[in-house]
């Protein structure tokens, strides 16, 4: 895209969906049941456009967040209209133009927004074949279609896209059976496709939200309190216009104050001069200096069975036990929120890389009291969130701003503190497990407890999840979180006679919300690390435990990849290999890792050398892309498993920058390696998320077979 | 007060209206309209602001503006000859080092600058000479293999 086109795309007027949705299940070939995404927006051109120029456009409802998603959603369109990649664009999220799909979640891009698009796609095939047989009066099997041109099968006669629709679009309704290309004759799909967008990022072109300029376009930011509800005391703006130049507008409802200049860096002093210069109450106090799982524990929870088989044994005293622990972890994407919003003539635009910007409209307008016609909110990509992070926030913010100083497009970039200590984190988990052998050492009964606050406060059509509405002259108070993610992955995917899951849910001290892989990486780390302790006590050794627990046998292949790549490798001195295995959703892709770390005996330290992993995506829809997310799951996983925590003091987080709050470094990073099971002719499934939690328990399974120390509570390296 | 700075950035001499104590980033990003340096941390600890300044790399987000103005400045969009790409964003490109993306420009403006000290690193010497900047999509493995490819490093 060059700037032109990022401008234009970013930018212009089209047509508009409104209707939200989810995609249920994949099709199979006997009773092909269509996307949801499909059910809601029926007509082929709503997925799909052929433009002036005979190329063709593609219209998804999901953000680039660096998954490579435009990439796989134009080889699937590509593959079905026999057109080469550079013969595909497509358009990102955007309330004015695309298909509502709701959230880029979940791993649930490939399995939701691709197979709408291949199916609008294959259906659009059909009906330009039709068109071209009526036109070129022969049948249908008669012609060939390449590269934007259908042609008879004798070669003398051709006839483009352009000349069938004559400036027309494909208004037709997508509907089932739709039969589509036959896989082994696919050229693209399943391929390594390069990534078009690497090719803009590397030369510096225009691509991030961040890099939106608009003629006269002014800088904004906003004054964080000091602590979690505390309340606006006394504010002097006189002041600050005679210490800081070039301020245009201060914004200040309650306790929300934004700052609007003319320069970029004056909006940065200015928010430093008023954090200097302003009285707030104390706010809420934080459990500093308490151990945070014994605070945990003391907090009032909602108890809920959520997963139960057989009948567990009342007498638990033979019982083996363990407790783990996950702290609160930080999305930390390395550029911090953005957003440009302008309000004129009655309209509100918003630029946003949020996951969802049709909820986010909806949530808009919810806080604004406008109604969501009178919004429109543009996707563009941002630095990686790996959920949600402050994006939907400082899209609330530049509206406030927006409503306040209309006519001006208004730029507000998040700082890196305001990013670290206000982005709602990953929740703190408690794992406790429980479980007895039986006398050929396979597992009886298991019993798992969790404790976890809410793994999602997405905005979600609700404006009271947003920062700003906090801090607002009235402040919207009941907020709204889903408690399920906790569970993910908490129900053992091994077969075990008896079983219980109950997780406790409380409200912690800090601020939660979705964080990649929800409850799952916490829940794996336990699950897996506690699979290992058991098979000690029985006597096997970790592959053989797994794999007698297991009946599917897809799982069991991953394992034995895993096993298979770590054969040959010989150990130095201090240093052990540990595997893991989960299954993502225990619906979604199967994956098993294995990692070798070197622990220095004096010190402690824990080095990650190498991890492996082998994953089964089901169809695999570009190979290099599952590779990618599965290479950098591992790291971040690692990073995350080895080093971080979010740290608070009794104010507010004391996590505000990379020195408090470190990741990985190179010179930390591992060697990763991955092997691709590819099922051509299973679901194609998300895999983004699959690795996070078997890369945290094969670590974790790794030191202790180098030590013999069992470390139950995270990050695995204390400082 | 604003006052007038020459800033010779990409083989041009450009004339600014900042205040010299504008840190370059800003200047770069909002005068000159440049894309590749990036806001990231404001506290030169994560590498996403990197910029060549006299062939080295260094960060620019604290960086006074009236501090380099006799500096020659290189951006991302000034390693490319014409079509040309640099060799190690070509590399980056083949070895497809990114997710989001958004730390290349500290890599690949890292890894130009050591490259032209010393031609063939060793791993321990690319890990070293990246260490200032910060991914955290994890595609630090590509990226090392992006470096290597660059150099003409097998394996």
């Amino acid at each position: 895209m060059n700037r032109r086109n990022f401008i234009k795309n970013t930018g212009c007027l089209a047509i508009g969906f409104s209707i939200s949705g989810s995609f249920i299940d994949a099709p199979s070939p006997m009773m092909q049941e269509l996307p949801e995404s499909i059910k809601r927006h029926p007509n082929i051109n709503a997925w799909l456009e052929v433009l002036a120029n005979g190329q063709v456009r593609i219209f998804t409802g999901k953000l680039e967040l660096g998954q490579g998603i435009s990439t796989a959603i134009s080889q699937v369109a590509a593959e079905e209209l026999d057109l080469t990649m550079e013969n595909v664009e497509i358009v990102l999220a955007d309330t004015l133009r695309t298909p509502d799909e709701g959230y880029t979640v979940g791993s649930g891009s490939i399995e939701q927004s691709a197979m709408a698009v291949r199916f609008a796609a294959a259906a659009a095939r059909h009906k330009l074949l039709e068109l071209a047989a009526q036109q070129l009066n022969v049948s249908v099997d008669q012609l060939t279609m390449k590269e934007g041109k259908i042609s008879t099968i004798t070669g003398d006669r051709s006839i483009t896209f352009n000349q069938l629709l004559n400036g027309k679009q494909i208004t037709d309704k997508i509907q089932a059976p739709v039969t589509l290309k036959p896989k082994e004759n696919y050229k693209l799909v399943g391929k390594a496709i390069p990534r078009n967008d690497i090719n803009r990022m590397v030369r510096g072109e225009q691509f991030y939200i961040q890099d939106l300029r608009f003629p006269g376009m002014v800088y904004a930011s906003i004054v964080r309190p000091p602590a979690y509800e505390a309340k606006l005391l006394h504010l002097d703006e006189k002041a600050l216009q005679k210490n800081i130049p070039g301020i245009l507008k201060t914004v200040v409802n309650g306790s929300f104050i934004g700052v609007i200049a003319k320069e970029e860096y004056q909006a940065i002093k200015a928010q430093r001069w008023l954090q200097k210069h302003s009285k707030w109450s104390a706010g809420t106090q934080l459990p500093a200096g308490t151990d945070l799982v014994t605070y945990l524990k003391t907090l009032p929870v909602q108890t809920k069975r959520d997963n139960e088989k057989g009948s567990m044994p009342t007498d638990t005293s033979s019982f083996i036990k363990a407790q783990y622990f996950k702290p609160y972890h930080m999305h930390a994407s390395i550029g911090p929120s953005c957003a440009v919003g302008i309000y004129e003539n009655g309209r509100l635009h918003v630029w946003s890389h949020s996951q969802g910007i049709f909820p986010l409209r909806e949530s808009l307008a919810k806080l604004l009291q406008l109604k969501i016609e009178q919004i429109d909110v543009t996707g563009v990509p941002g630095s990686g969130c790996y959920g949600h992070n402050g994006a939907d926030d400082a899209a609330a913010d530049v509206a406030l701003l927006a409503m306040a100083y209309p006519g001006k497009h208004i730029r507000l970039q998040w700082t890196r503190e305001e990013e670290h200590a206000w982005e709602p984190y990953g929740s703190a988990m408690i794992m406790e497990v429980a479980a007895v052998l039986d006398s050929s050492g396979k597992i009886n009964s298991w019993q798992y407890d969790l404790w976890s606050d809410t793994h999602s406060t997405r905005p979600g059509g609700n404006a009271n999840n947003l920062l700003a509405a906090q801090y607002y002259s009235t402040p919207l108070k009941e907020k709204q979180g889903f408690s399920g993610g906790g569970f993910r992955n908490s129900e053992p995917y091994y077969s075990f006679p008896n079983y219980q899951v109950n997780g406790h849910m409380f409200k912690g001290p800090l601020r939660t919300s979705a964080l990649r892989s929800l409850g799952a990486y916490a829940n794996v780390f336990a699950i897996e690390s506690f699979m290992d302790e058991l098979a000690e006590k029985a006597g096997k050794d970790p592959f053989t435990f797994r794999l007698m627990h297991l009946t599917d046998e897809r799982a069991k292949a991953v394992i034995r990849k895993v096993q298979e790549l770590i054969a040959d490798v010989k150990q130095a001195a201090n240093t052990g290999i540990g595997i893991a295995f989960s299954r993502y959703k225990n619906s979604a892709a199967y994956c098993a890792v294995a990692a070798q770390v070197q622990v220095q005996p004096k010190e402690g330290t824990i080095k990650v050398q190498k991890m492996w992993a082998a994953i089964d995506a089901g169809e695999v829809i570009n190979i290099d892309g599952l590779i990618n997310q599965t290479e950098g799951g591992m790291i971040q996983s690692a990073s995350w498993t080895i080093m971080e925590q979010v740290r608070f003091d009794a104010q507010h987080i004391s996590s505000r920058d990379w020195v408090s709050y470190p990741i990985m470094r190179f010179s930390q990073i591992p060697e990763v390696e991955v092997a691709v099971l590819n099922q051509p002719n299973e679901k194609a499934m998300g895999a983004g998320e699959a690795a996070q939690g078997p890369a945290a328990a094969a670590i974790a399974n790794a030191v202790y077979k180098v030590g013999g120390k069992r470390i139950r509570h995270l990050p695995l390296h204390k400082r | 007060m604003e006052t007038t700075i020459q800033l010779y950035v990409n083989g041009k001499m450009h004339t600014v209206q900042v205040h010299p104590s504008t840190p370059l980033l800003y200047v770069l990003r909002n005068q000159l309209a440049l894309n590749g340096p990036k806001y990231g941390c404001g506290l030169q600890q994560c590498g996403a602001c990197m910029v060549l300044l006299n062939g080295k790399a260094e960060p620019s987000c604290m960086l006074p503006v009236s501090a380099v103005n006799n500096k020659t400045i290189i951006t991302l969009e000034g390693l490319a000859q014409k079509d040309t790409l640099h060799p190690v964003q070509e590399a980056f490109v083949q070895e497809q080092a990114a997710q989001c993306g958004y730390c290349m420009n500290g890599m690949v403006i890292s890894a130009v600058a050591l490259l032209n000290e010393n031609p063939k690193p060793s791993d321990a010497e690319i890990r070293a000479g990246l260490e200032r900047s910060l991914c955290r999509c994890g595609t630090q493995s590509r990226i090392i293999k992006a470096v290597k490819r660059a150099a003409n490093i097998k394996g």
